[in-house]
């Protein structure tokens, strides 16, 4: 499996490698490049780090507090994970021109992604033993430090991970950002590779990319260390106590209630107006219901053949820990960073050279879809794994069972509900997938995300509408798999070990 | 929620199902079948989408399409070189299909299907036809500017008082067939001054109809692009072109430019006869005079097919002589990059 992420990084490298050193100065010592650099830079520093304090911020005030209306307020914070954010880019963009460049591509990008953070950091507040704190509390800490000192500390590796998929998306965004006009390297190698395909200056560029990508690895590694987070017990059969917010939660309410608004509100409400007022806007009910099968088809596929993936790859970071299984581990993510149309043509060139009898099928987009979304799986389902105790195993060894059995009855019902989620977020990565898509997908399959594509890039905005709605309707269930793993109504109903 | 085993069972049991039923919805959906003609088209999805139907019903043949870019498609091609499933190549402008026929992968098309196009528009080894024209015009903001503030030349708006003031789109092949023309006609050192100064002035977009958007809002007060992408928005609704009024610089300038799209058929298509029968009909005066009415307002080539009135009369483009097939798309992408557009 990680050989198979590897296709791009060696596609790549083996190009940077023909295209010489000397050329290769020529193509990056350039301004265009410097001024890529900035913007990619900025913008994933600047989102990683407001998606960090938005998504810690909104899970303690539904998880921690007493904040009126938790789990309507936890639908909604999770509900822009159904938005893609090309469709959120298109909706602020219809609606304002204005809305473009750094200050556009900031909001859009922070608004579509900072439930990547919310999420786990939520899932992450209700595993944590109450006692814990109390034990803090006791020992004469105030709320404020206990939670500086004894919380964020155990949030790390959620925040972390969360952290890194908004960069390493954002790294790979290509939609939203070419509609909101803020070239960065993703944008600027997908109009390089429009122009020449395979040409030396996007894979130059792309090349650049990868390396942004490792930085970025790397510091969450070195962030993360090596600590481990699996507890034995679940703890007291009760949630932590609620930080009463008095007088201050109607600010924050309304702080909440704005969050929602801008994230959810907007988008929906430019889409309506443009299935509404659109002079274009046009139902053709047959090619709608075709690219929706596809897409779902596709998604569906791709989100069993990933998890499955990941399955392997967790287990080998996490309970068989040394450099081999993490450089494994790390390697499925470098390709994420790639953009779809990178792992794209690298499919192409290497399918045409090595396989030509899988060009241009279902089962080659397939493989693209597992390259790019692996790392989303992987993430989710080392969460579940890490705090699966080993010694369970161990019982279960010392009782009789098999690997296999062990693995069966003991391991996989334990991880279940991270596989799920791993899942989850990949279908939903697939069903808005646009790059990759348009260049391997079989002839004649379009998908929800292409058609949406092609309408709204001719500014055909109401006939764009139709695909958008159908692009969040399809990823709506798989929001609410996500949401419902962690939900406040199901954290009584802990399992006794 | 912690599932018990039970529940984590019936979950990976819906997973496979949901596994077979992906693997027969794909074939069911004719994702493994094989069509009579495989097209790769360039052109505007929405007419080939309006045309294509006509042809089907008549020939009775099944075409399927895959919709890309100019330059994109043109290199894909390229890349599978003798194991491409495409039949029918067809672009926006003719840089893509030297892409192409550079690589000898065109097969020469049957007289028939270049009969009814003006010979000019055709290259001398007939690997491939044009089918349709686009006139390079120049957009005007109508509040901030009139007619007489636009310049005689399109070589003109890499002048500092256009500082801020043009918009148009470098990464679309359609610019890039403009910078080939100028290339063609005016030499590669002029070329790369004139980018250099339009990189300068330049408010830089991502499609014509941005450019179009753009100038009609008054975000800047001119833009470069094509004829068809205002009158199709004035036969629309209007509203990106009400405030706005082309410039057709004529007099055989370079910013005349007439831009052709090309169809070709590829020398590896294992369905020829239809390949050429579905050409022909391209060229045909039916085909030519259904897209002459569609909603696209490109210049059909055939000249028994002819526009709505509305539109500025091809015969008095005053376009500039350029060698269809001497389009350089390569090294306009060289000159481009090194200008810092792309």
């Amino acid at each position: 499996m990680a050989l198979l992420a590897l296709v791009p990084l060696v596609y790549v490298a083996s190009y940077v490698v023909i295209i010489g050193p000397v050329d290769l100065w020529e193509l990056l010592a350039r301004p265009r490049i410097a001024e890529l650099l900035r913007n990619t830079v900025t913008l994933a520093v600047v989102c990683m780090a407001a998606t960090a304090v938005l998504g810690v911020a909104l899970a303690f005030l539904v998880e921690r507090t007493d904040l009126p209306g938790r789990r309507l307020w936890h639908g909604l914070l999770v509900a822009p994970l159904a938005v893609p954010a090309f469709v959120n880019g298109y909706a602020w963009v219809s609606l304002d021109r204005s809305i473009n460049g750094f200050t556009g591509a900031f909001m859009v990008v922070t608004l579509s992604y900072y439930p990547l953070v919310y999420l786990p950091v939520v899932a992450m507040l209700r595993r944590l033993d109450p006692a814990l704190e109390e034990s803090a509390w006791s020992l004469g800490h105030s709320r404020a430090r206990t939670f500086r000192t004894v919380v964020l500390p155990q949030l790390r590796p959620a925040v972390l991970g969360g952290a890194l998929l908004v960069g390493l998306h954002l790294l790979a965004e290509f939609g939203a950002l070419s509609l909101l006009r803020f070239p960065t390297f993703t944008t600027a190698i997908y109009d390089q590779y429009g122009s020449t395909f395979n040409g030396g200056a996007a894979t130059a560029m792309a090349g650049v990319l990868v390396l942004l990508c490792l930085v970025l690895l790397l510091a969450e590694l070195r962030l993360r260390g090596n600590r481990r987070y699996a507890r034995l017990g679940r703890g007291a059969a009760r949630g932590a106590v609620r930080v009463a917010l008095g007088h201050g939660r109607w600010p924050l309410l309304a702080a909440v209630g704005a969050v929602v608004a801008l994230a959810v509100g907007v988008p929906a409400f430019s889409l309506v107006r443009w299935l509404a007022v659109g002079t274009s806007t046009e139902f053709p009910v047959a090619e709608l219901v075709e690219a929706l099968v596809a897409t779902v088809a596709l998604a569906l596929a791709g989100a069993v053949v990933t998890t499955l993936a990941a399955i392997p790859v967790v287990w080998l970071a996490v309970r068989h820990r040394g450099w081999a299984s993490t450089v494994i581990e790390r390697s499925t993510y470098v390709a994420n960073a790639l953009p779809g149309i990178v792992v794209g043509l690298a499919l192409v060139v290497a399918s045409l050279r090595l396989v030509p009898a899988v060009y241009q099928t279902a089962a080659l987009l397939v493989a693209a879809y597992v390259i790019l979304f692996l790392p989303r799986a992987v993430v989710t389902v080392r969460a579940g794994l890490e705090q699966a105790p080993t010694v369970l195993d161990d019982v279960a060894h010392s009782l009789g069972h098999g690997p296999l059995a062990t693995a069966r009855r003991v391991t996989l019902p334990l991880i279940a509900p991270s596989l799920g989620a791993g899942a989850a977020l990949v279908f939903l990565a697939i069903s808005t997938e646009l790059t990759a898509t348009l260049m391997l997908s079989p002839i004649g399959t379009s998908t929800l995300a292409t058609e949406f594509w092609s309408a709204s890039s001719e500014l055909r905005y109401g006939a764009a509408a139709p695909y958008a709605l159908l692009l969040v309707l399809v990823s709506i269930p798989a929001t609410v798999l996500l949401m419902r793993t962690d939900s406040p109504a199901t954290k009584t109903e802990r399992v006794p070990v | 929620m912690t599932p018990s085993p039970r529940r984590a069972t019936t979950r990976a049991s819906v997973a496979l199902a949901a596994t077979l039923l992906t693997a027969s919805t794909l074939s069911g959906c004719g994702v493994f079948g094989s069509p009579d003609l495989v097209v790769y088209n360039a052109q505007h999805e929405q007419l080939l989408d309006e045309i294509v139907p006509l042809f089907e019903e008549e020939s009775g043949l099944d075409v399927e399409l895959r919709n890309g870019k100019d330059l994109e498609m043109a290199n894909q091609i390229v890349e599978e070189g003798g194991d491409s499933p495409a039949d029918v190549f067809l672009t926006e402008n003719s840089p893509a299909m030297s892409i192409v026929d550079n690589e000898g992968l065109f097969a020469e098309l049957p007289e028939s299907a270049t009969a009814s196009i003006p010979e000019q528009y055709v290259p001398a080894d007939r690997t491939w036809t044009g089918f349709l024209a686009r006139s390079t015009v120049a957009m005007y903001n109508t509040d901030t500017m009139t007619e007489a503030d636009m310049p005689a030349s399109i070589l003109d708006f890499a002048d500092p008082e256009w500082e801020g003031r043009v918009a148009f789109s470098p990464t679309g092949a359609d610019f890039q067939a403009i910078v080939s023309a100028v290339l063609e006609l005016e030499g590669e050192e002029a070329t790369a001054e004139w980018l250099a100064g339009l990189e300068a002035n330049g408010v830089i977009v991502q499609n014509n109809l941005v450019v179009m958007q753009s100038v009609d809002s008054g975000e800047v007060d001119a833009g470069i692009a094509y004829h068809y992408y205002w009158y199709r928005d004035r036969q629309e609704n209007g509203t990106d072109s009400d405030s706005s009024a082309l410039h057709f610089f004529g007099n055989q300038d370079p910013g005349a430019f007439l831009s052709i799209s090309g169809a070709g058929i590829l020398d590896s298509s294992e369905n020829k006869e239809a390949a050429e029968e579905f050409v022909t009909w391209l060229t045909g005066t039916e085909a030519q005079q259904a897209m002459a009415e569609s909603y696209a307002l490109e210049y059909p080539l055939n000249p028994e097919a002819s526009l709505a009135p509305e539109v500025k009369p091809f015969d008095e483009l005053e376009p500039p002589a350029v060698d269809v097939a001497a389009l350089n798309g390569p090294q306009v992408t060289e000159l481009m990059t090194a200008a810092g557009l792309l």
